[in-house]
């Protein structure tokens, strides 16, 4: 497991290697549809980005005055990337950002700017909801809030001990690209392999 | 306590804790996968994740699903689709539910979550009430194949059903969020088929789940050896664990029809029983 504490230098970012086991400390900031949407509209960003990190996510938060910050988590899983593919690579250029978290992996033009600019994607554990909202020590605040709502607000979160997967590097290779590759080849040869002779090989045996 | 409330007691356990079978599968393949593998660490979460949820009452997974309520015949006059309706208006008032119900035409959510068929309610012969809650990840994945298939060099036949089967998996990769569930109906009508693929999620994935056709448990057991060869593993980052079990049921079908649906159900396959 390695250990990441924001802020994340970009000699750091560019050693991971798709694969690699991380477990991130710090602040990371969420934003999903509708805050790259404002990114590419050309409005202000409210939070620095460079050497940060950035996580796809609409939590469900609630105001809670007896918890740290006022805020509480109730669920943080990762929701699908796929869907900032458009703005992302633009994203990244501008913002200096080092982190990308989410579910499900990006495109092609993604893993190219995460190349250029060094940036990675981690991949969170889809629906484990619960155990995100924990690794959230405390909301250090929000932005965009009452423009976007609570789910597409851009929440100031100080994680401790947030685990995922480099599933994306900044060596341009993809774990998703790779895994489908093996996977596509291995269905391919097992159609080369007939019902019946499994059952009378096992018959055999 | 009354009947209602403990409906919505079914609700907050079915959402807060995963069956002992599936958490059983969860470990088995835990001990299997190579420690500090991709593998090794999404399922060391997802199995933290479920301790805490369970621990605290609160939902393992914020996409707490489409609910389907099977009621046995029996109880037909004391659980109604309008007491359950009421359950799960309290238990989405209670934060046990998320708003998850959504008017397809003008977009608006049912706050309540109860809405024309929702939440799903059938009466059948299963004993008690059975709920189960399945995401919308999962469901995108499930599919349905009419054979022949010749993309697939697929025939009439259990061979032609294996090559569904595994394709399915290959297409889901771990979108469906791996390591899943394949619930199987061979045969039916179209609609038959999503019905009886998704009921077979209800059996429990140890041997007392396995059919008692030693034809289609031989294609369970082969179906999910071969998935784990695979390599997609846990959420596709690779890994010996993509599929926890295969469920697998036939009906009747006419000549002309030859239909293998797949009902995809995440690692989180909630699904919980309780006698009134």
């Amino acid at each position: 497991m390695k250990r990441l504490t924001f802020p994340f230098d970009e000699q750091t970012v560019r050693g991971l290697r798709a694969g690699d086991a991380v477990s991130i400390t710090g602040r990371i900031y969420t934003g999903r549809d509708r805050f790259h949407k404002w990114f590419a509209d050309g409005r202000p960003i409210p939070v620095c980005f460079r050497d940060g990190a950035l996580y796809h996510c609409g939590p469900v938060v609630v105001r809670d005055e007896a918890a740290a910050g006022g805020w509480r988590v109730v669920a943080a899983g990762p929701t699908t990337s796929v869907r900032e593919n458009p703005y992302e690579p633009d994203f990244i250029a501008a913002t200096g950002v080092r982190i990308i978290i989410g579910k499900g992996g990006m495109d092609e033009r993604t893993l190219a700017a995460m190349r250029e600019h060094g940036c990675v994607y981690v991949q969170a554990v889809g629906g484990a909801g619960a155990l995100y909202a924990a690794s959230v020590a405390r909301v250090a605040g929000v932005s965009l809030v009452s423009e976007f709502g609570a789910a597409e607000a851009v929440w100031h979160f100080d994680v401790a001990d947030f685990r995922g997967v480099v599933a994306m590097d900044a060596h341009g290779r993809s774990l998703f690209a790779d895994v489908a590759a093996v996977s596509e080849r291995r269905l391919a040869s097992s159609r080369r392999k007939c019902y019946t002779d499994g059952i009378r090989s096992s018959a055999g045996r | 306590m009354s009947l209602i409330e403990r409906i919505v007691e079914l609700i907050r356990e079915t959402s807060s804790s995963l069956p002992e079978d599936v958490l059983r599968a969860l470990r088995g393949a835990l001990r299997r996968e190579r420690a500090g593998s991709s593998a090794s660490v999404v399922l060391g979460t997802i199995l933290d994740n479920c301790a805490l949820a369970a621990k605290r009452g609160v939902p393992l997974c914020q996409d707490t699903g489409m609910l389907v309520f099977f009621v046995h015949e029996s109880l037909r006059r004391r659980v109604t689709p309008v007491l359950l309706g009421r359950a799960v208006a309290l238990a989405t008032e209670r934060g046990y539910l998320r708003r998850n119900t959504i008017d397809p035409v003008s977009g608006k959510s049912f706050d309540d979550n109860c809405a024309e068929g929702v939440p799903a309610v059938r009466y059948c012969d299963r004993p008690g009430v059975t709920l189960i809650m399945k995401g919308g990840g999962s469901e995108n994945m499930s599919r349905q194949y009419s054979l022949p298939d010749s993309s697939l060099g697929a025939g009439r036949d259990l061979e032609g059903v294996r090559r569904c089967l595994l394709d399915a998996v290959v297409r889901a990769q771990g979108y469906g969020c791996a390591p899943g569930v394949l619930g199987v109906c061979i045969g039916g009508d179209r609609a038959a088929g999503y019905e009886v693929a998704k009921e077979q999620l209800l059996r429990p994935l140890d041997a007392a789940g396995a059919s008692e056709d030693p034809r289609l448990r031989a294609l369970e057991r082969r179906v999910l050896r071969e998935a784990n060869s695979l390599g997609i593993g846990p959420m596709g980052l690779g890994g010996g664990t993509t599929l926890l079990g295969v469920r697998v049921a036939a009906r009747p079908r006419v000549p002309a029809s030859f239909f293998v649906t797949v009902a995809y159900m995440c690692w989180a396959a909630r699904r919980r029983t309780m006698m009134p």
